[in-house]
């Protein structure tokens, strides 16, 4: 009996001093105290403590990078430049970097660690990305796939968005969920009611957020977001625009039509919104008024494979069927396409050929 | 088998090439296998190995004859030995995160598993049933270390070789790896006639 207690508390003694030292070791080699970040020389000053990564203190510090995987490095969109206290450059960023972004000190965020103090530069346009609470206002069908979300802002209560950039979209954990995940959506509404947004959700069968969002979310339900995110928005030039959507990707393209109306853009434009059959169109009121606002605005709407009950009277064939008709010379015009990632590459292939430069062909690709 | 005849370096240099204790009792092949693509990520994990075989070599010896055989507790000693193992890694591991970044990065999920590496519980086992003393047991860990080291290095240099060489296409990867691993361990017989210490 003395022996079996005698052995036993001799091995926990082992198990215990061993656990000490490591406990000694780590609050002298993991700590790296008070780091002070420089942001875009002396915009933003943070004080943080070190350990983390730098993506995550940068997010707890509310200043948001985007980022698709959520930190695994398997996205390499959590770009930043790194001046000063970054480190040797690791083999798990090189995969996402050129060699021009290492010469200019582009490091993936979420990959290296706050170690001392840093010197960092991010665009500035991120700082207006933040993390918005919301509660839903409307949510109803605009075709039998297609539902439309109006979120009202609760806390901060405006945003402020460049027409036709998204925001990402927390879907709680719920059933089909285990654990909370971001999808993106491009936001559908314009910049100047800056109280809320619309957003425009395609249901995916078993897609995580959609499912939430058509089946289980519900008007006065509260939802959280970040953003806004992207470079899909309106340049400004004196060359003709073509908007090519299908399905939900019309979303970004009426904020950009809003944006328009709004500013008295006159540029001549071209939409082009494809869909299969007549009953997958939807705001064609709203497209028709933006007509009126809109001097250069000529709509064509395709439909690549209607019934026989459609009657349609429209184009036939897919958006890049109608565009192979109608554009003759590329060189004056610039492009915003938006939807299903087929539907894109083809009509970037398609432009590019017609002449339309590689650079000013913009779009968003809805996964 | 009375070792006592052996000095602590003769031990030493016995470990690292004549009983080389990668190829010749074939311990700690599998990170010998997946890290050895590069000579500076072997050396990296090399260092590692090195210095956890000869620190716990030492205090494995310390634990065995100070703490499990006074109190009876012999039967103890896999547990024991591998809690030691457990905590030196995870120091290492600490250590090599604070002063080398990259390093830690490219050793990934191999760091970690050397707490398992069968070379390092290996030198400890085999210290026991050969009844070292405790110099002679952190020489033949220190021995067993370089060894290992000298081995794993030897690879990455000839893998890093064969990169731009053919090699017929069922043989690439694992496949041309253990055919060297195989002639190396015939080099290294070649040693064994010098000095012998099982």
């Amino acid at each position: 009996m003395n022996l079996l207690v005698l052995s036993i508390a001799a091995l926990s003694g082992l198990g215990a001093l061993l656990a000490f030292l490591l406990e000694v070791a780590d609050s002298y080699l993991g700590f790296y105290g008070e780091c002070h970040i420089d942001i875009n020389e002396g915009e933003r000053e943070l004080v943080v403590h070190g350990g983390e990564s730098l993506l995550s203190t940068l997010m707890e510090q509310g200043i948001f990078i985007p980022s698709a995987c959520g930190g695994r490095g398997s996205c390499g969109y959590c770009r930043v430049k790194v001046h000063e206290g970054g480190g040797p450059l690791l083999p798990t960023e090189t995969p996402w970097l050129e060699p021009e972004e290492v010469k200019d000190n582009v490091r993936i965020s979420c990959q290296i660690k706050v170690r001392g103090n840093m010197y960092i530069e991010i665009p500035p346009e991120l700082f207006l990305i933040k993390e918005f609470r919301s509660r839903v206002e409307a949510l109803y069908d605009l075709t039998d796939q297609i539902k439309e979300l109006r979120l009202r802002l609760i806390e901060p209560d405006t945003i402020t968005f460049k027409p036709g950039q998204y925001i990402q979209f927390q879907v709680p954990e719920y059933k089909e969920c285990p654990e909370s995940v971001y999808r993106a959506y491009s936001i559908a509404s314009t910049a100047n009611e800056p109280d809320g947004i619309t957003l425009m959700v395609t249901k995916v069968p078993g897609g995580l957020a959609t499912t939430y969002i058509h089946e289980v979310l519900k008007e006065g339900d509260e939802v959280a977001f970040n953003g806004p995110y992207g470079d899909f928005y309106l340049r400004d030039s004196d060359r003709e625009i073509m908007l090519v959507a299908t399905g939900s990707g019309l979303a970004p393209i009426m904020s950009i039509l809003h944006q328009m109306a709004e500013e008295g853009i006159s540029r001549k434009t071209t939409l082009i919104f494809g869909a299969r059959q007549k009953k997958n169109l939807f705001y064609l009121e709203e497209i028709e008024a933006f007509k009126k606002r809109i001097p250069g605005l000529e709509v064509i709407l395709a439909l690549s494979s209607p019934e026989e009950e459609d009657r349609w009277q429209g184009e036939r064939g897919r958006v890049t069927d109608v565009l192979e008709k109608i554009v003759k010379n590329g060189a004056n015009k610039e492009a915003y396409l938006c939807g299903n990632p087929a539907m894109v590459e083809a009509t970037v292939e398609l432009l590019t050929k017609k002449g339309i430069p590689e650079e000013l062909i913009f779009y968003d690709k809805f996964t | 088998m009375e070792q006592l005849g052996l000095s602590a370096p003769v031990i030493f240099f016995a470990a690292i090439f004549t009983n080389n204790i990668l190829l010749t009792n074939f311990l700690g092949m599998c990170s010998f296998l997946a890290i050895s693509r590069e000579v500076r990520s072997s050396l990296g994990l090399g260092f590692a190995v090195i210095f956890v075989m000869t620190c716990t070599s030492g205090l494995n010896y310390l634990v065995y004859y100070y703490l499990l055989v006074p109190f009876g507790m012999e039967h103890f000693r896999f547990i024991a030995f591998i809690i030691v193992i457990a905590a030196f890694v995870q120091l290492v591991e600490m250590v090599i995160e604070r002063s080398s970044p990259v390093l830690y990065v490219i050793l990934g999920i191999f760091l970690p598993l050397i707490t398992v590496n069968c070379a390092i519980l290996g030198v400890a086992l085999f210290m026991i049933i050969r009844k070292y003393t405790f110099l002679q047991s952190v020489a033949y860990g220190a021995g067993g270390g370089i060894g290992w080291t000298l081995a794993i290095v030897a690879m990455g240099g000839i893998r890093e070789k064969l990169r731009g060489a053919k090699i017929p296409k069922p043989l690439e990867g694992p496949g041309i790896a253990l055919i060297i691993a195989g002639l190396m361990a015939l080099a290294f017989v070649a040693f064994s006639g010098m000095i012998q210490i099982q």
